[in-house]
């Protein structure tokens, strides 16, 4: 019949349409009858007809009994399914166990230190989230600027608070003047402690939001009132309650407790504030600074802000751009700039370079964040390479799974469960790992980070790292082992070719370039730090102590006590100054001298000392002499240092006359630089006179013939005696200095032992891909053995390729971290270049490592007898 | 005693596979059961019809050879089973039963 062409076959659309909603176990006899009936009707009622009645009889079919399932082919029980791929996972991990330790070690160390950099980041980005007023806090900025340097301060002038209360009052909620952070003895009876506080204006609890635990927040009205943190107060009053008790600060003036606060979390801006005592009190009791406190010229506080709700903070910051200017009289071609610093930018951007804000710990944030990002990464490359060298073995089985019906997608479901269960495992030690190594991690970070378990935001972000980690570490295995074609895959003949390894080979060269790279980083930071560490100080360290003094008794007395502890020989020399030797106490640009370049704008660090300084810290004279205690006139000479020298321009710079705060001082003497401030700047001109009130710091050397222990008991015997209020608490000048490298050692241990992991996490999987890559060599290694090839040149022949991708890595890492390296140390004033040394210490580094690492494999693997390797088959 | 159920059409089409003995495939069921009958029957009823049946296990089928009529589709042939046979008597003897229990009077008009 089907030769008969003419004769009109059923109509196409509908029995398409059957065939597509029909069971499959009904479609052939269904369309049959169908075909049928349509051929009977043809005779009888004419092609029109039939095909109408074919339409109907199809529609009619589409009834429940007829109409097939969703699927094309009976599905599964998915959960079954799921259970079954788990059952695999599992068996496959018990089979390889050392590759399984290697994979979940390597990922459970990834996902750790993500982690941990997480819970950094997280800490790093919620400073000062705590005051409520966060977003509408902020600090006044004063910014110089000058021609060839800039400089930016939070140090104001007094009347600035002052200033914007009446001027701009309609901005701002709250103006606050404080002090500095500073130390002070906080005595109760013969019970004292040094503790840091500020003196604030009155509404300052306010502002800060401080959790008053006893008293309110309106305390520091009263003028002779104080405000303790829990912490201070149970150290004074233990038990008892401090309520309206007296305590003395400095040992002088009488307070009474009015509040109680609680301590301050530890990423908080004021975290060491211990006290809070009313700013007019500071006023009353620093009477010799009066002119300082009305004057626009010197800087000395810092002012807090707390705007209205509705002024935008740069709208104001713009605003009171002119005020300080405005109001100075001298020095006006030195411009400055007034601005606000907001407190979410307090911590991250502290750094301000040509009076703009310009990053500062946000870099290392982002550093970090980077780092943590490629750990994990390296993780999960270690966990690609490694599941895709190890199809090499499970081929069959994909092979197999395909010839019984598997689908690709359940193949991908497969190694997706795979992963995501070893994901898993990996993640729950990971845990574990950063349960117990966080106290170490908080030390070494200077921080007090937890666990947050109780939110659900860390739990959502877990299970959301897991997810995202097991995705991306299957996905190459999933869709790369699901892609075997059947035939081939049981053939045997499937043989992964170029393209099969180019992907690994570029995950191991992507490992070693960010390994690489992190190692030159790392070594350049501690070479960083080395170099500064190293740089000449200008004056002796060894014995030198200070104390911070805030009582009149010792300068009382500063005679008897130096003779007395000179006699007995348990010092060298001892001195007073209103600043450490680790920091200069002001900074004035005020001075006028001798040929003076009228634009001339630079200022100079003042420290006010008295005559036995020089000996104390052992700075040498270059020219002139020293102060002496005998000259009466060296009461009005002034011994600068050698950058002062140089920045006045004075060619015989002794003797010269400069005129500072209204009075002729007497050039007496020019001495080395000293290493005062930041060693990472290059040396201030610094200024030195002579001062006869109390200075504010002692400095002690002590003798070198005495044992330190001895000495300082003794020197605490006598100090005693003179002061008895006054807490012993010494400082090392060498400990106090090292601390100024903190943050860069701090960053440099951070960064090596990530550098450490993410080596060791390269290395696991280097190691892994070698044994692969041994054993898929075997009966290879076996027949040039029997050939008569030697250990050395199967060594050398399995090494070289890794070795030939570690040399691309090299190849690639050297130019970014040089150019990287090269601007991070752009940040720093004093800085050591990028020596080539790095680059050849770095990449002999990864050769070597590279080496032992596949060494071990190639070794075991040329060692073994060809008889075992060739015997099977 | 729990009986199968037997419904009307369900037993028009058992007793109609039994008349085609050798023959009761689909379209030759629907066109006997038109021609006895005198009633349309589609296509899509009968088939979910003989589903159940065979799923009731009244029915048993089998796949034909094929052939160049129906597009060389197969045919599915239909046999009753000794099951659908007993069903079948039992429906008929049921209604012997009730026809036998109508007293002479009820039909005299």
């Amino acid at each position: 019949m089907s030769s008969d062409k003419s004769k009109p076959s059923p109509p196409k659309s509908p029995l398409a349409f059957l065939r597509w909603f029909c069971r499959r176990d009904l479609l052939e006899d269904v369309e049959g009858d169908l075909c049928e009936c349509f051929d009977f009707h043809l005779k009888s009622k004419g092609a029109r007809k039939a095909k109408w009645l074919f339409i109907l009889d199809v529609l009619l079919l589409f009834r429940p009994g007829i109409i097939r399932s969703l699927y094309l082919w009976p599905q599964p029980n998915p959960n079954l399914m799921l259970k079954s791929n788990f059952k695999i996972a599992y068996r496959q991990l018990l089979k390889n166990k050392a590759y399984s330790l290697i994979n979940i070690g390597g990922l459970a160390a990834g996902m750790a230190v993500a982690m941990a950099i997480g819970l950094w980041i997280y800490d790093e980005l919620s400073f000062n989230k705590n005051h409520e007023n966060y977003d509408h806090i902020a600090r006044v900025m004063q910014h110089y600027i000058l021609p060839d340097q800039s400089g930016s301060s939070d140090w104001s002038p007094v009347p600035v608070g002052a200033e914007l209360d009446q001027s701009f009052g309609d901005d701002f909620e709250y103006v606050i003047v404080s002090s500095f952070t500073e130390d002070h003895i906080i005595s109760k009876g013969d019970l004292g402690f040094s503790a840091h506080g500020n003196y604030m204006q009155t509404e300052a609890p306010e502002m800060l939001t401080l959790k008053m635990l006893h008293g309110t927040r309106a305390g520091l009205e009263e003028l002779n009132s104080i405000l303790l943190s829990q912490s201070l107060a149970e150290r004074l009053f233990g038990e008892q309650d401090p309520m309206h008790k007296i305590v003395k600060i400095d040992l002088k003036h009488e307070v009474k407790v009015i509040g109680v606060y609680e301590d301050l979390p530890q990423n908080s801006e004021f975290k060491n504030v211990a006290f809070i005592a009313p700013w007019d009190l500071y006023v009353a009791t620093h009477q010799w600074w009066k002119e300082m406190f009305e004057s626009w010229e010197h800087t000395f506080v810092q002012v807090f802000v707390q705007l209205q709700p509705q002024a935008k903070m740069d709208v104001v910051s713009d605003k009171i751009k002119n005020m300080v200017h405005d109001h100075r009289t001298k020095r006006k071609n030195l411009r400055t700039r007034t601005s606000l610093h907001p407190m979410s930018k307090w911590h991250l951007y502290g750094e301000f370079k040509d009076g703009k804000n310009a990053g500062g710990q946000i870099q290392f944030v982002w550093l970090f964040g980077i780092t943590g990002v490629f750990v994990l990464l390296l993780a999960c490359i270690n966990f690609m390479n490694l599941s895709t060298a190890r199809a090499e073995g499970r081929t069959k089985e994909v092979g197999v799974r395909k010839a019984i019906g598997s689908f690709r997608s359940q193949l991908i479901h497969q190694f997706f469960s795979e992963s995501l269960l070893v994901v898993t495992i990996a993640f729950i030690i990971a845990l574990n790992i950063l349960l117990f190594s966080l106290p170490w991690f908080n030390e070494m970070a200077n921080k007090q980070m937890d666990i947050p378990w109780a939110s659900p935001w860390f739990w959502i972000a877990c299970i959301g790292f897991t997810l995202l980690t097991g995705t991306v570490a299957g996905s190459y295995p999933a869709c790369y082992l699901s892609s075997f074609q059947t035939v081939k895959a049981l053939k045997g003949t499937f043989r992964s070719g170029r393209f099969a390894t180019l992907p690994r080979q570029a995950l191991v060269i992507l490992q070693f370039t960010v390994s690489v790279t992190l190692i030159i980083g790392t070594i350049v930071v501690y070479s960083q730090i080395q170099h500064t560490r190293h740089r000449s100080l200008g004056y002796s360290q060894d014995g030198l102590i200070y104390l911070k003094v805030n009582t009149d008794e010792i300068h009382k007395h500063f005679e008897a006590i130096r003779n007395k502890l000179i006699t007995s020989g348990t010092i060298l020399e001892m001195t007073e100054s209103s600043g450490s030797i680790i920091g200069y106490p002001f900074g004035d640009g005020d001075f006028e001298w001798r040929d003076k370049d009228p634009d001339f704008l630079a200022s100079f660090r003042i420290d006010e000392i008295s005559p036995e300084y020089g000996k104390t810290v052992g700075w040498e004279i270059v020219e002139g002499r020293d102060f002496s205690r005998e000259i009466t006139s060296d009461k009005k000479g002034l011994v600068i240092n050698e950058s002062a020298a140089n920045i006045m321009g004075l060619e015989n710079p002794v003797g010269e006359i400069v005129k500072w705060q209204g009075k002729e001082w007497t050039i007496l003497g020019v001495i080395n630089d000293l290493m005062v401030d930041s060693p990472y700047l290059s040396a201030n001109p610094a200024v030195y006179y002579l001062a006869d009130w109390p200075g504010g710091f002692v400095s002690l050397k002590i003798n070198p013939t005495q044992r330190i222990k001895n000495a300082l008991e003794k020197i605490q015997a006598v100090f005693k005696e003179y002061a008895p209020g006054l807490p012993f608490d010494y400082k090392f000048a060498d400990e106090q200095y090292a601390k100024k490298f903190d943050h860069e050692v701090r960053i440099g241990q951070l960064a090596s032992v990530f550098v450490v992991l993410a080596i060791l996490i390269s290395c696991l999987g280097l190691f892994g891909l070698a044994s692969f890559m041994a054993k898929k060599r075997t009966k290879e290694i076996g027949i040039r053995k029997v050939a008569g090839a030697s250990v050395f040149k199967l060594w050398k022949l399995m090494s070289k390729e890794f070795i030939s991708l570690v040399l691309v890595s090299c190849l690639i890492a050297f130019p970014i971290a040089f150019f990287f390296m090269k601007n991070w140390l752009q940040n720093y004033e004093y800085r050591t270049g990028v020596s080539w040394w790095v680059f050849v210490a770095a990449g002999i580094g990864a050769f070597v490592i590279t080496l032992l690492t596949v060494s071990y494999q190639a070794i075991k693997a040329a060692m073994a007898s060809p008889v075992d390797s060739l015997r099977s088959e | 005693m729990k009986r199968a159920h037997l419904g009307e059409f369900e037993e028009t089409v058992l007793l109609t596979v039994a008349i085609l003995f050798g023959n009761a495939y689909g379209f030759n069921i629907k066109h006997e059961i038109e021609k006895r009958n005198q009633r349309k029957v589609s296509i899509g009823a009968m088939r979910t019809t003989l589903s159940r049946l065979e799923k009731k296990g009244f029915l048993v089928s089998e796949l034909g050879e094929a052939t160049k009529v129906r597009g060389g589709k197969r045919k599915r042939y239909f046999k009753v089973t000794p099951f659908g046979k007993k069903v079948l008597e039992e429906v008929m003897e049921n209604r012997q039963q009730l026809w036998n229990a109508i007293p002479g009077a009820a039909f005299n008009f």
